[in-house]
């Protein structure tokens, strides 16, 4: 190979990405060695999943070097490029095709598998690499990888990142390749990367299970808001100190925290508890309680569940009053593109403005103007397209059609990802507000310095709760610890 | 396998059927007549599987049909050259249409009801009105009786034989049903998505092309709307046959057999003196329960 021996088989430098107003990344500098396996870690948003994708090509920087085998790539460096140097990337959606079979899905990544025999050599090939990783995994390589159960499909994609052609493989990204296997395939999994690295590959590893990554990384990369926050060799580390670098000490933030003494009213949400979930989650009249934890551990479950199960009898979860949704997803299931500022508001709360059964134009226009003056949503006339509004102020119009609706409950489902902030401090001061008339809230975020706007927070990691923390008890080292399932804080 | 399987039973007991009721099916000959007009639909039908296979539809086959059938009557017969070319000058349209799909967004259900109307309009400026006639060779190649097996049979077996191996046993068939099953994970291999819709939707105007010279050949004469019921048996061959309208899930064979199944439903009313007014609403009927008893397979299932 060209690149000479000791250097870093790759190396990024000065790294910076922008998604419009978020700053994903903020001059990011990386480097692995041949036969080392590095570990990135990080909270929500630190930015590990776009440095990834932009080291596997699928994502371009908007400014920084990446430097590759010794090659300087530019802007041609795609996926092409990238598997062609030798990269492989296990992303953390699935990427298999589920019509086709584990062999069929190995040709995809493989242009030269093809003409006679291809079918014959991928079958050897991905084969091989399960047997090699997870020795007696019993998957049907034949079979479309839709029908094999969510784990075997995380099995088949990690073999495939290590299965050769024409190029050999020198850096394989693993982004939470556990995530759904059980302990006896994790454990095997570690294992192979250990020979891996004997062979001379690099690889980087995240994962949500610090012992995990403290126990088979070499090097560690704690990331922090966009930014590389500390660098250490792994055998220098343990959890204590790992969840503290992950941590912002931020300053006191907001003015108008949770008013501690104020008195709460009836119980709006109760789950039943059990033993696997030991903390089961209530919320009463007048209560804005936080969800917290790593991105998709069972927040938004939680959330659905409760819309579920409002107007039901069910055991498990009692939910008393009427509830009101607001996504952060508002492109897909929060606006409806076509109509105006003032429809999209009032759409909630039509059956109380209805006369008769008949729409009054009159009495929803003056709820819609109502209601654009207390949220304050920029528009010159809530006949104008929502489209035309800013995304914030987008977001203003799907919180204002939850309150509008009059719901007892209102659920967010991180809602302000991607707000600015002037418009997340007027949103904060209207939940408090609601909250004070005596609405509840159960607000999902993923990013932790919102929770300081929560009278309680309750933490997830891999679908149950670990830590419930008061608003005077919350820190944000003890969020992040509980995210990362390191033990439940002994309480005192 | 139960996905070819229960089509190709449902096929047996037809025949089964047909062939109680009216023993004298069984020969070279009634089978000939049986099966004759199965010839310009398991080419619609593989039409419609090359762009269901992306998880789009083509609700302009039938049109399109009627186009190559008006131009096979006339052009082909008078300017053989200009015939070919204007068939070519079809593909490419298709796959024109493909790349228009991929590169805008855009829904292909109204695509190509839009692109159904234009076939309409250049037919009927084609040929008025009914008539014409075809080369002497294309009659000529349908009335052809090879040995041991009838036409019908013997093209249905290869084109079955032919689109499995190029949809599920070439490398790059591989690819172009991963298109339809998760578009993204393709892309992120280095395919172009481009290339791979285009390619399917040049198929699909090549075998519409091949469905509307044998119905010319069987007709010998040129029709602007002979074509129009192919759209609903294509899309019901593919889908009774095991194919499923989104997620790159077709089957060649199965398309093949679920093309025989629709036709012979109109042959089986007519032998139980059924009105044959009945044959569509029979047609669109099938789809409907293999489409409920899918759903209900599904429910249970989860």
């Amino acid at each position: 190979m060209t690149d000479e021996p000791g250097a870093p088989f790759v190396q990024l430098r000065g790294i910076s990405k922008s998604f419009g107003a978020v700053r994903a990344l903020a001059g990011v500098d990386l480097a692995v060695a041949p036969g080392r396996m590095v570990s990135v870690v990080g909270h929500n948003g630190a930015g590990k999943s776009t440095l990834m994708q932009i080291l596997a090509g699928t994502l371009a920087p908007d400014s920084g070097a990446i430097r590759v085998a010794g090659h300087e790539v530019g802007h041609g460096y795609g996926v092409r490029r990238a598997s062609a140097l030798g990269v492989r990337c296990v992303f953390q959606e699935l990427s298999l095709c589920p019509n086709l079979s584990s062999e069929e899905n190995a040709r995809v990544v493989h242009p030269h598998l093809a003409g006679p025999g291809w079918r014959r050599r991928a079958r050897r090939l991905i084969g091989d690499a399960l047997a090699a990783i997870f020795p007696g995994h019993g998957i049907d390589t034949r079979r479309p990888v839709g029908e094999l159960a969510i784990g075997q499909r995380q099995m088949v994609e990690t073999a495939r990142a290590f299965t050769e052609t024409d190029r050999p493989v020198r850096l394989v990204i693993l982004d939470e390749p556990t995530a759904s296997l059980d302990a006896t395939e994790a454990d095997q999994l570690l294992r192979y990367t250990a020979e891996a690295r004997a062979h001379g590959i690099a690889v980087v590893f995240i994962s949500h299970r610090l012992p995990e990554i403290l126990g088979h990384a070499d090097e560690i990369v704690v990331m922090r808001d966009g930014q590389v926050a500390g660098k250490e060799e792994a055998g220098r580390l343990d959890e204590a100190r790992l969840v503290e670098m992950m941590g912002v000490v931020r300053g006191a933030e907001p003015a108008h925290g949770p008013g501690a003494e104020r008195a709460r009213g009836a119980i709006r949400v109760a789950q039943a508890a059990r033993p696997d979930a030991p903390l089961p989650v209530t919320l009463r009249a007048g209560e804005v309680v936080g969800l917290a934890g790593l991105a998709g551990h069972g927040q938004r479950a939680l959330l659905q569940a409760v819309f579920d199960a409002a107007g039901h009898r069910r055991a498990a979860l009692r939910v008393a009053g009427s509830v009101a949704y607001v996504s952060g997803d508002r492109r897909t299931e929060g606006i409806f593109p076509l109509w105006s500022v003032g429809l999209n508001t009032t759409i909630g709360n039509l059956r109380r403005l209805a006369r008769l059964g008949f729409l009054s134009p009159a009495r929803e226009k003056a709820e819609a103007e109502a209601w654009r003056t207390r949220l304050d949503i920029r528009t010159p006339d809530i006949g104008q397209p929502i489209v035309s509004l800013s995304g914030g102020n987008q977001q203003k119009v799907l919180v204002a059609r939850a309150f509008a609706a009059e719901a007892d409950i209102i659920l967010f489902d991180d809602p302000l990802r991607g707000v600015d902030v002037g418009t997340k401090r007027e949103l904060y001061q209207q939940v408090r507000r609601a909250a004070e008339a005596g609405r509840a809230f159960l607000w999902y975020t993923t990013e932790n310095a919102e929770l300081v706007n929560c009278d309680r927070v309750y933490v997830f990691y891999r679908g149950t709760i670990t830590d419930e923390i008061d608003h005077a008890a919350l820190t944000e080292e003890r969020v992040i610890r509980a995210s990362f399932g390191t033990g439940q804080i002994v309480a005192f | 396998m139960l996905r070819v399987g229960l089509p190709a039973v449902a096929l047996a007991a037809m025949l089964g059927a047909i062939f109680a009721m009216q023993p004298r099916a069984m020969s070279y000959f009634g089978l000939t007549v049986l099966l004759n007009f199965t010839l310009p639909a398991i080419f619609a039908a593989m039409a419609q599987m090359a762009v269901i296979a992306v998880g789009d539809i083509d609700l302009g086959i039938g049109p399109f049909i009627s186009l190559v059938n008006c131009i096979a009557a006339t052009l082909l017969a008078t300017h053989p050259l200009l015939g070919w070319l204007s068939f070519a000058a079809l593909i490419a349209a298709y796959a024109a249409m493909g790349a228009l799909i991929h590169l805008r967004r855009l829904p292909s259900i109204v695509v190509t009801l839009g692109a159904s109307f234009v076939w309409l309009g250049l037919a009927l400026l084609v040929l008025p009105s009914p008539g014409g006639a075809p080369p002497a060779w294309l009659p000529a190649l349908l009335a052809w009786r090879p040995p041991l097996a009838p036409l019908p049979l013997l093209a249905s077996v290869l084109l079955a034989a032919l689109g499995e191996f190029l949809l599920m046993h070439t490398s790059y068939g591989v690819v172009l049903r991963g298109i339809g099953g998760n578009p993204r994970a393709i892309a992120r291999a280095g395919w172009s998505l481009l290339a791979g819709r285009a390619a399917l939707y040049a198929l699909a105007g090549a075998c519409g092309i091949v469905a509307g010279l044998a119905l010319t050949g069987l007709n010998t004469a040129g029709d602007a709307t002979v074509g129009t019921q192919y759209t609903l048996i294509s899309i019901a061959a593919v889908i009774v046959g095991g194919g499923e309208f989104v997620g790159g899930i077709v089957t060649p064979i199965g398309t093949v057999v679920g093309a025989w199944i629709m036709l012979l439903a109109g042959s089986l009313l007519s032998f139980l003196n059924i009105s044959t007014d009945w044959q569509l609403s029979v047609q669109g009927g099938i789809l409907i329960v293999v489409l409920g008893l899918r759903a209900l397979n599904r429910w249970s299932a989860a």
